[in-house]
């Protein structure tokens, strides 16, 4: 299954992006309201405003690629967390991120009475890059500097205990349970496209970032020790990687809430698929984490007709059983 | 001629001082080979030397320039370091490794030429893996997985090698077998050679120049002939033991004490 040579891989990302585009198309089309193709490009060639054509562009389309963006920028955040904890488990979740960013939104919300999804955006941010921050401080104490399994341990701490302070405060308070369990459940309904406007800058540089580490991270995943002796300044790549992590996960749980899963199954998918080198693990992550989140998004649609799930409960139920397999590999392989 | 060369040097991992005020210089174009027991400063040392490890006080001159002041590439040019125990990522075929031995060549603005590709071809061939260059790393043994990390040293084309324990979980073949090429690379290609090693014999076979570490100080230093003495023996490795000649070169060859079959059967 795995593709070894280069034509191959370029043949097989460019069937990835049709692939993602035909499952944007399906997110456009398909849901409660039945939506013919006529319909959809009559939204965009004829408007009317009638109510068929705004379920398109004001509802699906959005969600589409707000889909397409926010599964990509979890699926590279995931990738990069991987390769620079050297752990196979590691995400945005798992190195705390997610929960850190959820605090502070939940705080926000239920202290400061912020509501606009706009705030949420900044805030998130902000949150994220401080747990990632205090996360790395704390997995950089102590003999050796940063390693692996400091880092899982300083984020595996941070994330218990930035979820334990958002279960603290839901329970002060269970009036605005209701207003933030949704968004905690992570969704990408709902969300406008100015919301993703607002994020893309973010988005952009975070990718880029991302694209250009390829090389360098494919040198740092040999360890440390063979870096710095292959003339690499590790530092520099451990913080960019952090940084273009802080931007992807950030935005992406503050427009969507914590979605599970898609960082740590989209990379395996990735490498099983073209290997570990990451040149092409984080422009496969993009398309992959996008067609997974898009497919989990429409399928979240229909498991409970007419009720909608939200995606980051379709996500766990894909990512459980992927896990299990995953994990139960890597004890096999020990 | 002097490779590397060290003054004053304090090392420590944190609190803990490992090395204390230490001189010590490592001659161009020989074999030299860091002895002592577990825990005496060896590998400390040998780090510090490849900048893995920043010196709390004193320098490190590599050909006569601290390395404190070259840039991290320029060092990787001139000094190659295998680590102890290092580990490939899954799935990393022995040519992709060995590729990445031109990193420090590389930037943004100068690609994979053709240089490049000779000597990473030359790296294959003087390690022997010529035909293994598609293979997984991973599925590797042990003595050809140490071969694939020491062809991508070579793809840096070092003046100066330096390696950490590099016979360590082989079994006697194949560490002699790694010994024989680092010989090769030494005497042929005249590189320096630094490295830590464990077995006293093999190390008295291959050294020019032995280094026994104590408590992180030199005890003692020349040619395994003039230094390694039962003496030496007992006050680095607190161990017993006779030294003879090695009938094949000449070289010393210890035969520890210990209490061997004098150890009698329990009766009943």
């Amino acid at each position: 299954m795995k593709i070894h040579t280069h034509q191959g891989k370029w043949l097989t990302l460019i069937i990835s992006i049709f692939v993602l585009i035909l499952c944007m198309v399906g997110s456009v089309l398909l849901g409660y309201t039945d939506t013919s193709i006529q319909t959809a490009i009559q939204a965009f060639s004829h408007p009317t405003g009638v109510f068929d054509q705004l379920v398109v562009t004001e509802v699906r389309l959005p969600r589409a690629l707000i889909g397409v963006a926010i599964g990509g920028a979890l699926a590279v955040a995931g990738a990069l967390m991987q390769a620079l904890t050297r752990n196979p488990m590691a995400s945005p979740d798992f190195i705390g991120v997610n929960a850190g960013a959820s605090f502070f939104i939940v705080a926000g919300m239920m202290l400061f009475s912020v509501t606009s999804l706009e705030a949420f955006l900044w805030i998130g941010l902000v949150g994220s890059a401080v747990t990632s921050l205090a996360v790395y401080l704390l997995g950089s104490m102590g003999r050796g500097g940063l390693s692996p399994l400091k880092i899982t341990l300083a984020g595996a701490a941070t994330a218990m205990l930035f979820a334990s302070m958002t279960q603290g405060l839901l329970v002060l308070d269970e009036s605005a349970l209701d207003q933030v369990m949704f968004w905690l459940a992570g969704s990408i309904e709902g969300r406008k496209l100015e919301l993703l406007q607002l994020i893309v800058p973010y988005l952009t540089i975070g990718f880029l970032i991302a694209l250009f580490l390829g090389k360098s991270i494919n040198v740092l995943q040999m360890g440390e020790d063979v870096a710095t002796g292959l003339g690499q300044k590790t530092w520099l790549v451990k913080l960019l990687g952090l940084v273009s992590i802080v931007l992807l996960a950030g935005s992406a749980v503050s427009v969507a809430g914590p979605i599970s899963f898609i960082g740590v199954m989209v990379p395996h998918i990735v490498k099983g698929l073209v290997g570990n080198d990451y040149r092409w693990v984080v422009p496969f992550s993009i398309t992959i984490g996008g067609i997974v989140l898009v497919l989990a998004d429409i399928a979240a649609r229909f498991v409970m007709m007419p009720e909608e799930v939200p995606v980051g409960v379709m996500t766990a139920l894909i990512g459980i059983p992927f896990f299990l397999a995953v994990a139960r590999r890597g004890v096999g392989k020990a | 001629m002097i490779a590397l060369e060290t003054s004053q040097l304090k090392l420590a991992y944190g609190e803990r001082v490992i090395i204390d005020g230490l001189d010590v210089e490592i001659p161009k174009g020989k074999i030299t080979v860091l002895i002592g027991c577990n825990g005496c400063g060896k590998s400390t040392l040998l780090r510090s030397m490849a900048r893995l490890l920043k010196p709390k006080t004193g320098t490190i001159l590599l050909e006569g320039q601290m390395i404190s002041k070259m840039s991290t590439k320029e060092i990787a040019k001139q000094l190659a370091i295998l680590p102890q125990g290092p580990v490939a990522p899954e799935g990393l075929t022995v040519l992709q490794l060995v590729k990445q031995g031109r990193f420090p060549y590389q930037s943004m603005l100068r690609q994979w030429s053709t240089e490049d590709e000779e000597l990473v071809n030359k790296a294959l061939e003087a390690t022997g893996l010529d035909e293994l260059r598609d293979q997984d790393v991973d599925s590797l043994s042990g003595g050809q997985r140490q071969r694939a990390w020491i062809a991508m040293t070579l793809a840096q084309n070092p003046d100066i090698l330096l390696l950490d324990e590099p016979t360590t979980y082989l079994d006697l073949t194949h560490q002699v077998d790694i010994l024989d090429l680092l010989f090769t690379l030494n005497r042929q290609e005249n590189r320096t050679i630094l490295m830590v090693l464990h077995d006293l014999n093999l190390a008295c076979r291959y050294a020019d120049h032995l280094i026994a570490v104590k408590s992180g100080e030199i005890y003692a230093q020349g040619s395994p002939e003039d230094i390694m003495k039962p003496s030496l023996v007992q006050d680095v490795f607190q161990m017993d033991c006779e030294i003879i000649s090695d009938p094949i070169f000449g070289t010393p060859l210890l035969i520890p004490h210990g209490k061997g079959r004098n150890i009698v059967r329990k009766e009943g």
